[in-house]
């Protein structure tokens, strides 16, 4: 396999086109949100690079943190694309990347409602030893994460969501509801997810500041599993509380901290997520131009 | 036979050109509800609307409005008559809907007071 070198044209030119476009990006406040999605769809345009990462220790299991990158596109105003590489880390085992995702969202009504719907469809190509953690469906629990790293079983799945948002005086409100299955003969796993969450002050101050309130927001997530068709329901499966808080540095990335709480034995005891995304305005355009 | 249906290809591309066009200047203004139309800007009067409001369109309308929202390629200037003419209930109703069909996404993630805040600093532009 050969290294890329620092001297080779390709990585030079590349290098210089990041640098060409990272000083013209500017901040979006993105997704307020860890598992749960709002109708809120990537600019048409823009290219949002970002990590999430969510570390645990499960009782009676090795602490772990699983590190995933996220590649954002707005195709459309009605539709975005997002490809997810996953990675994990577990102490005492090993440092395995468990596989990659492929999600569209699509919003099927043009205009602002009391209610707005926005369509999910994800393909997920990952193997056993995932633990990114980016939504909790069927039976899923802390036992999962139990076992020795293996990736010796690959699972594509098809996750459908059902995405429903509603901005209102300032808060926004999102309801997901999560169906998955897994491609091999498995039956449909069942997940919810519920979001709200507000900026700390709605209106914008005249000068410019990076710790102004207009540059925070605050919210909280309820998300865990349903079941599966043959067990549907909330028990048997795990359901987490987890107040988040974001940061949207001027002029730079946007920064999520969020810890989790547990609300059953099925559940880890604690999760920490970290999240930081940057934002680059209307990529394709630039890259026309340099 | 073939000319026919390039004709009418072509009368189709045409029409949807037209129809995009005339979407970009000023056609949006025709879906504003009535009620939305004559919405008063609460913040109009208020000493720093304008400055915050130039804050929020720097950081989230320029990359393609241009930082003097005199428009960038293909996406309209904002210093336009339709723009001068709109009310601002109807320009608080574009940016909480957007006009998608041409490219404008919805704003609407921006509390309803900073989409005022823009709103009045696209009125002190004109």
């Amino acid at each position: 396999m050969s290294i890329p070198s620092f001297r080779s044209p390709v990585l030079l030119r590349w290098l210089l086109l990041l640098g060409l476009l990272a000083p013209a990006s500017r901040l979006r406040a993105q997704e307020t949100y860890f598992v749960t999605y709002s109708h809120q769809m990537e600019e048409p345009g823009n290219l949002e690079l970002g990590t999430k990462t969510v570390a645990g220790s499960p009782r009676g299991g090795n602490p772990f943190f699983a590190p995933t990158l996220e590649v954002e596109y707005g195709v459309k105003t009605w539709w975005t694309s997002e490809l997810y590489l996953d990675g994990q880390s577990t102490a005492g085992e090993s440092t395995v990347f468990t596989g990659f995702r492929w999600e569209n969202r699509f919003r099927p009504l043009l205009r602002e409602h009391r209610i707005n719907p926005v369509l999910y469809v994800e393909f997920e190509n990952i193997n056993s030893a995932d633990k990114s953690l980016l939504e909790v469906v069927g039976h899923d629990g802390r036992e999962d994460f139990l076992g020795r790293n293996d990736r010796s079983e690959r699972e594509r799945e098809m996750e459908l969501k059902l995405i429903l948002s509603s901005n209102v005086r300032g808060w926004n409100i999102s309801e997901n509801f999560i169906a998955e299955k897994n491609l091999a003969a498995e039956p449909w796993e069942f997940g919810y997810a519920l979001g709200v969450s507000r900026p700390l002050s709605l209106k914008a101050s005249a000068n410019a500041c990076t710790f102004c309130r207009e540059n925070f927001a605050a919210g909280l997530e309820l998300y865990g599993g349903l079941g599966d068709r043959y067990s549907f329901g909330l028990h048997n499966t795990s359901h987490y509380l987890a107040p988040i808080l974001t940061f949207a540095v001027p002029n730079g990335p946007t920064i999520k901290l969020s810890p989790g709480f547990g609300l059953n034995d099925y559940s880890h005891g604690a999760l920490f997520r970290v999240a930081v995304s940057y934002e680059i305005e209307q990529f394709a355009e630039k890259l026309r131009r340099h | 036979m073939l000319p026919r249906k390039i004709l009418s290809a072509l009368l189709v591309l045409g029409s949807i050109s037209m129809l995009l066009a005339s979407a970009g200047d000023g056609a949006w203004l025709k879906n504003v509800p009535e009620k939305e139309r004559t919405r008063a800007n609460p913040l109009a009067e208020e000493a720093e609307s304008a400055a915050a409001g130039g804050k929020l369109f720097r950081q989230h309308c320029a990359s393609c409005h241009g930082e003097d929202a005199q428009g960038k390629g293909k996406k309209p200037s904002l210093r336009s008559e339709h723009v001068r003419n709109a009310t601002p209930g109807e320009l608080q109703w574009l940016l909480t809907n957007g006009s998608m069909k041409n490219g404008m996404p919805s704003w609407s993630r921006l509390p309803e007071p900073q989409r005022w805040q823009i709103v009045t600093y696209l009125k002190s532009l004109q």
